[in-house]
């Protein structure tokens, strides 16, 4: 099928290896023109999808009355940094803060524990029913009650208004379990043998040696695990009417509707134009609030980009 | 025997010798100057509980049960948290208002099911989020080939440095949080935002335009901010699938006499099939799973007639109205369909595919 029937306009020998990449001299003009667009077209996409974090960060920077103005597009007109002062005096925010690192930090260790513990323990052959008790865990990931008999549940609990109904719902992850345990599976057993051999009982093989093997995969759940403790929203929502438990992400929804109904009334009172220009604006307030919220993300992303890639791919191979 | 092998340990490890070993006390001062004399401490101390527990478990049995005993913890939270919340499909069938236990609740039996499909207000406003939940699910649908499309082109790129930046800002929308991305659509598109700014200092428009506060093409709108911040998250699976391609598909390719563009058509597309194949089955198993966070976040008195998707309603309704015994049913039934929606699927995939997706 793959003879030298070739037609002569491919004269050009493909080389050896590096053969599914066509190198870069022979390019007709077509090809060309294809390179050009869609190097402009990926350009362009990536700059729709940063743009606006930019933008929300010059401004939040800026002179508030050129914010204000709209003139603040490109870059920092009249460096500031009151916003960033007023925001983090403001009184929720900070206590808002605190809830969101919490939850991120307790309920990330919490998972990962748990997640390796239970891949681990579904390893071990010996376990009663093991097979079943396996299944009881990961068909919860195919079914949910549903948000309102949720609600009465935790409500019956006492965990409404409780910060730990952030945490406790979301320990056991039958995906993260999945990960974890197919992940243990693929290290030889030879290596828990011996040290079973030598004395070792389950939880010293677990904390000795499977722990320590299993960090890649478990730097990728927590990895997973803390971006969606810190941008979880809904539980908020629906659990806590106390504003001493809501989190972060909460709080900026809170703001970004009060800051359009005050925008519109200082719109509508002429009186206020003056105050709009010289304080701090609720449109202000609302940018420095989301840089705040989305700084965290935005540091830590490009470090553990190779993680969210990696996690990806296991999810993929399991489907 | 354990303990020897264990001050064999120490030895070897930290090389004070065989006395720190043996003096627990001693070996303790020099804890915090050497860190592996710490761990094979605690090594050591597992390993004795290990072999009194070894002397203690007569039978296999006793010990599969005590390994079953160290999981029941968490076996409980699985219980508590996915199991227990079914049986909250009970206040479906009763007339269940807060503040009285459902014990002296009324029990209604199918009383909200037939409300659902009898009361004509009620079964337009079902109709109209139903037609929500289609459009908006459907559409990403439509549109799950584009995360296909952009991982082609960003394989076409050779640089690899632009590659993997173009790969790093366009996934970085996926990690915020819909209301981080409610709050950048309100910074770019409310009255006050920068694309209404711009529009009215370049006198192109004289009055704003509401982009977020109108009932007009909401689906669409939805679907862009999905894409917006999905189209390159989506796109990674792909580009995964792309580098798993046998070269020498390439290279036959090549002698045949492809060009780039005959070689994604015939070679990559056909070769990332199975991948997209998956995925769909995903997404229309997931079809009535839209969430209710970005719905929730956009929502307001003019779209809502629009964007009221069934999550979202159950929430609405449940919450917002209080009625939580019909907010249960509306639940219920949404469950049920999934899981049907599910199994079909899986069926599907089976029959095709020879595997299943679950």
């Amino acid at each position: 099928m793959t003879t030298a029937t070739a037609p002569a306009t491919t004269a050009k020998k493909p080389r050896g290896h590096n053969a599914g990449i066509s190198p870069a001299m022979r390019r007709t003009k077509g090809e060309k023109v294809f390179t050009v667009v869609n190097v402009l077209l990926l350009t362009l996409f990536a700059l729709i999808c940063t743009y606006p974090f930019y933008y929300l960060i010059i401004n939040s920077l800026s002179n508030n009355q050129a914010a204000a103005a709209g003139e603040v597009n490109w870059w920092i007109q009249g460096l500031h940094w009151d916003n960033y002062k007023t925001v983090l005096g403001l009184d929720g925010l900070g206590r808002a803060a605190w809830i969101s690192v919490a939850r991120t930090v307790i309920g990330t260790v919490l998972t990962v524990l748990a997640s390796a513990y239970l891949g681990f323990m579904f390893t071990q052959q010996k376990m009663w029913k093991r097979s079943f008790w396996y299944r009881f865990v990961v068909i919860t990931m195919y079914f949910n009650a549903g948000l309102i008999p949720m609600f009465i549940t935790m409500k019956n609990y006492g965990l409404t208004n409780n910060f730990w109904v952030y945490v406790l719902p979301a320990i056991v992850q039958p995906f993260n379990i999945i990960l974890v345990k197919t992940y243990i599976e693929s290290i030889p057993s030879s290596l828990q043998e011996a040290a079973e051999v030598d004395g070792a009982g389950t939880f010293t093989v677990f904390w000795k040696i499977v722990l320590p093997m299993c960090t890649p995969i478990l730097a990728t759940v927590a990895i997973f695990s803390a971006v969606g403790q810190w941008n979880s929203f809904q539980d908020t929502l629906i659990y806590m009417t106390d504003s001493k438990l809501y989190s972060l992400q909460y709080l900026l929804y809170t703001y970004i509707n009060q800051a359009s109904s005050i925008a519109n009334s200082v719109k509508a009172n002429a009186a206020n134009a003056a105050m709009l220009a010289t304080a701090t604006t609720p449109t202000a307030i609302r940018m420095t609030v989301s840089v705040i919220v989305v700084l965290p993300i935005m540091f830590i992303y490009p470090f553990f980009q190779r993680f969210f890639v990696k996690g990806m791919m296991l999810g993929a191979v399991k489907g | 025997m354990q303990t020897s092998s264990s001050t064999e340990t120490d030895e070897t490890v930290g090389m004070t010798g065989g006395a720190a070993a043996v003096l627990g006390r001693e070996e303790e001062a020099a804890l915090d100057a050497r860190e592996p004399e710490h761990l094979s401490r605690k090594d050591r101390r597992a390993r004795r509980k290990a072999a009194k527990m070894a002397a203690h478990v007569a039978g296999d049995k006793k010990h599969a049960f005590r390994l079953w005993l160290y999981v029941a913890p968490l076996l409980v939270l699985v219980f508590l948290f996915s199991y227990v919340p079914l049986f909250g499909w009970i206040y479906a069938f009763y007339d269940y208002q807060p503040p009285i236990p459902l014990s002296e609740s009324k029990f209604v039996g199918l009383q909200w099911f037939e409300m659902l499909v009898q009361n004509p207000a009620q079964l337009r406003t079902i109709g109209q989020v139903l037609l929500n939940t289609f459009a908006m699910s459907g559409l990403n649908i439509l549109t799950s080939f584009l995360p296909v499309i952009f991982a082609i082109m960003l394989n076409e790129i050779r640089a690899k440095w632009f590659k993997n930046l173009i790969q790093t800002l366009t996934t970085l929308p996926n990690f915020i949080s819909w209301v981080l991305v409610y709050s950048i659509a309100f910074a770019m598109f409310s009255s006050t935002g920068m694309v209404n700014e711009t529009l009215m200092n370049l006198h192109l428009i004289s009055e704003p335009i509401k982009f977020l506060d109108s009932p007009d093409q909401v689906w669409l709108k939805m679907l862009l901010w999905n894409l917006w911040k999905g189209l390159g998250w989506g796109s990674i699976m792909y580009l995964a699938g792309i580098a798993g391609i046998d070269p020498e598909l390439y290279e036959a390719a090549q002698v045949d006499g492809a060009n780039r563009f005959q070689q994604i058509i015939h070679v990559t597309i056909p070769q990332l099939m199975p991948t997209y194949f998956v995925l769909l089955m995903l997404s229309i198993s997931n079809f009535l799973n839209n969430g209710m966070d970005q719905y929730y976040v956009f929502q307001n008195a003019f779209n809502q007639k629009w964007i009221q998707v069934l999550d979202l309603y159950v929430y609405n309704v449940g919450m917002g109205q209080n009625s939580l015994s019909l907010g249960t049913a509306i639940s219920m039934l949404k469950s049920l369909v999934s899981v049907g929606l599910l199994l079909l699927v899986n069926w599907l995939s089976k029959r095709t595919r020879g595997v299943g997706i679950v």
